[in-house]
């Protein structure tokens, strides 16, 4: 029978110090990374780690306007929101505040479409960009020029552009002889319309990125695939999309995120009234929180659900990537 | 040494820190000094504001020991603006309130009450209907300021062109609308499709959103459902424009200042931005009547407007410098002032004097006013409005039926506001 300090294993080892110790040893010789980072640490904390623990317990409460803790001058309201569990992710996964599943369905038809034109769009541009051709910077300017406009501004421009009486597509259309369409009025129609918006937004963004990523891939490559007689397509199939494989996955994974969480341009461009239909999950979060009726729990939900479905999707997305880049 | 820099980087940070939370303190006005009260006015910043700042100036002369610092905040963000910076008290000592808000506010405690201050003397010389619709539980939270209803606007020179009269109901609306669009190729009616301008319609069926006495949700009843298919049935048969749904508002506006719409059913904050238009340039151009009757042989039209509140949790000096402020603004003299040199309609009999009555449109809009009708007095009302208008879009699209769109405006209402919780749903 083997006793405690017979153990060979434990007695090759000399005994380890307390973690006290071993942290003021730690301190003593790292103390001034310690210091260079507490500020930006304390600066996380009060930005980002406080505000997400208070929504994630918000979303376990019941609290809404009339519950909250108020300080009103000197008078002060003291909070009686109580604590109820898992019950605000209970109506909302289990489909019975009725807005959930909708709402993701169209967010994520919303997200998926507008990477998809971004990124072939973009990529197109940049392939004619990346020939030498006249005037190529001059192209350049013009086409990273959307990307300068705050999202705010083209999403009030485009507004105007798409009014069903006054805006520029319905008198263009009328000159050539159609009907107007009804633009933000059509549960359709302003559907395309906010794609259009966002996908004219987020190409130059796409396109510099590609384009980046197609003027780091050396031309030897492509005087070699020319030697051995690859056709154009073959080339571009070969050498150009392996060679954006670092550059492409790291867009379109940001692009998704931004895209999934892109605030202004549905917001204003339909209202709160006309959007029923064409509202994705943040903007019906913020909605809930700052709208009519303030539902800071409710609110307080959705945004955890939308932060954990980001994070699941970025996490499966970085997996698939590293198998894949394993598997070449 | 080493550890000196460690703390002094320590207390650095810290430092950094607490002033990030120590901001947006309000300054307390010193003993004694002149109390600076802040005044939140929602009201049209070109058309209205100029006039509200000369009776600021007259304020300020005749109360020499207050001082009024003046924000024009835009009227559709006002109230959101207002709820966040009262929860975290420092909200404007004194709101121009939309008579729709104000119950809500006050339910949230926000509001002071005002019964027996300085700024309730006159309060009999008002028009009692608007006083009540202030009122929350017995106390009064706002003195009505500036009061308004809905009416049938028209374009005089195209009604004569194709020889009709201003019509008295909705059917009778219908056939003008469709022999002006044919004598005269304008198109008859625009319709705001914000269910606000609904309201007409449905009191004309003898209908109403919610019913206090007997605590039931109204607005899917029979009378409500005619209501709004009169609205549908205008629509399709061409009596009425297709609207936008994203600019309604705006495009009704463009549309009959130019002169492509001959009537509109709009309020009298509307008619200073008509008579810029081109269709307006001779002011006796524009016609008022009153909103025409549905089948119930009665017509009906809202009663809003703006009453000025006070912050609940402004100190004792602020607050009685702001009731001061509020008597002031809502004398006699202050609205027929305020009346003769924007249009908006007084809230105190005692302000309708010769020179308020003598403009043809401002006394048009009196006689409507007289048959008004205040809206329910529940608080969260406005909250219905933005719920009922979501639907009311989807049944004017085509997207819903009428009897369906009501229904869910009807659950909407009794899920999500607090005040209509108890009530029963037909």
């Amino acid at each position: 029978m083997k006793t405690a300090t017979a153990d060979p294993a434990t007695a090759v080892r000399p005994a380890r110090a307390g973690l006290l110790t071993r942290m003021k040893r730690s301190y003593d010789r790292h103390w001034y990374a310690w210091a260079m980072v507490l500020p930006v640490v304390l600066v996380i904390g009060v930005l980002i780690a406080y505000p997400l623990g208070r929504g994630v317990y918000l979303s376990f409460t019941d609290a809404n306007e009339l519950n909250v803790a108020k300080q009103l001058g000197a008078t002060e309201i003291p909070a009686t929101y109580q604590f109820v569990g898992f019950d605000n992710y209970w109506r909302v996964l289990s489909g019975a505040d009725g807005e959930f599943y909708p709402k993701l369905l169209w967010t994520v038809v919303w997200t998926v479409s507008c990477v998809f034109f971004h990124y072939t769009i973009g990529l197109g541009l940049a392939l004619l960009l990346n020939r030498k051709v006249r005037g190529r910077s001059l192209y350049r300017v013009l086409l990273i020029l959307p990307w300068a406009v705050p999202a705010f501004v083209a999403t009030y421009i485009w507004r105007m552009m798409y009014n069903s009486e006054s805006g520029i597509f319905n008198a263009v259309l009328g000159q050539l002889g159609m009907g107007p369409v009804d633009w933000l009025g059509d549960t359709f129609m302003q559907k395309v319309a906010v794609i259009g918006v966002n996908v004219w937004l987020g190409v130059p963004f796409m396109m510099v990125a590609v384009l980046g990523g197609l003027q780091s891939i050396s031309s030897e490559q492509y005087e070699a695939a020319e030697m051995d007689g690859a056709s154009p397509w073959q080339r571009f199939r070969h050498v150009t999309l392996p060679g954006l494989r670092p550059v492409s996955a790291t867009v379109i994974l940001l692009g998704t995120i931004w895209t999934f969480n892109m605030f202004p341009i549905i917001y204003l461009m339909l209202g709160e009234a006309n959007a029923l239909h064409s509202e994705i999950l943040v903007t019906y979060a913020y909605r809930l929180a700052f709208g009519s009726v303030r539902d800071y729990a409710g609110a307080a939900t959705y945004g955890i659900l939308i932060l954990s479905m980001l994070l699941v999707f970025a996490v499966f997305y970085r997996r698939m990537l590293n198998r894949q880049e394993v598997a070449r | 040494m080493r550890r000196g820099i460690a703390a002094t980087a320590l207390v650095a940070s810290l430092a950094l820190a607490a002033t990030a939370c120590g901001g947006g303190s309000e300054d307390k006005a010193a003993a004694g000094g002149p109390v600076t009260i802040t005044w939140w006015d929602t009201s049209d910043a070109t058309n209205e504001a100029p006039t509200y700042k000369k009776l600021i100036e007259k304020f300020e002369a005749a109360n020499k020991d207050i001082k009024v610092k003046y924000q024009n905040v835009p009227f559709a963000e006002a109230e959101q603006k207002y709820k966040t910076a009262a929860q975290a008290g420092n909200a404007p000592d004194v709101l121009r309130a939309d008579v729709g808000w104000t119950a809500g506010l006050a339910e949230n405690q926000y509001l002071a009450p005002l019964d027996g201050t300085p700024a309730v003397k006159e309060i009999g010389s008002f028009n009692q209907g608007l006083v009540e619709g202030a009122k929350v539980n017995g106390k009064l939270y706002g003195v009505p300021q500036v009061t308004d209803a809905l009416a049938l606007l028209y374009n005089k020179e195209v009604f004569a062109k194709a020889g009709v009269q201003p019509p008295k109901t909705w059917a009778e609306l219908s056939t003008a609308a469709k022999t002006i669009k044919q004598k005269t190729g304008v198109d008859g009616i625009y319709l705001n499709p914000d269910s606000y301008f609904a309201l007409p319609f449905l009191y004309g069926e003898g209908g109403m959103m919610v019913d206090t006495d007997k605590k039931k949700i109204t607005v899917n009843d029979p009378a409500g459902q005619k209501a709004v298919q009169t609205v549908v049935d205008m629509i399709k048969s061409g009596a009425a424009v297709k609207p936008d749904f994203t600019d309604g508002y705006n495009n009704m506006q463009a549309a009959f200042k130019d002169g492509k719409v001959a009537m509109v059913i709009n309020g009298p904050w509307s008619t200073a931005d008509d008579l810029t238009g081109k269709a307006f340039k001779n002011k006796d151009n524009l016609g008022v009547a009153p909103v025409p009757s549905g089948t119930s042989g009665k017509a009906g039209t809202p009663t809003g407007g703006h009453n000025l509140v006070v912050y609940n949790g402004a100190d004792a000096p602020h607050k009685e410098a702001a009731q001061k402020f509020v008597a002031f603004m809502t004398s006699a003299a202050s609205q027929e002032f305020a009346a003769t040199e924007t249009g908006v309609l007084p809230t105190r009999d005692d302000a309708y004097t010769v020179k308020v009555v003598a403009d043809p449109i401002r006394a048009a809009f009196k006689n409507v006013l007289a048959d008004s009708t205040a809206r329910p007095a529940v608080a969260g009302v406005s909250d219905m409005f933005t719920e009922w208008t979501k639907q009311y879009i989807e049944i004017l699209k085509g997207n819903a039926t009428v009897e369906k769109g009501l229904d869910t405006t009807a659950q909407k209402w009794k899920t999500s506001i607090n005040s209509l919780k108890e009530y029963s749903v037909e």
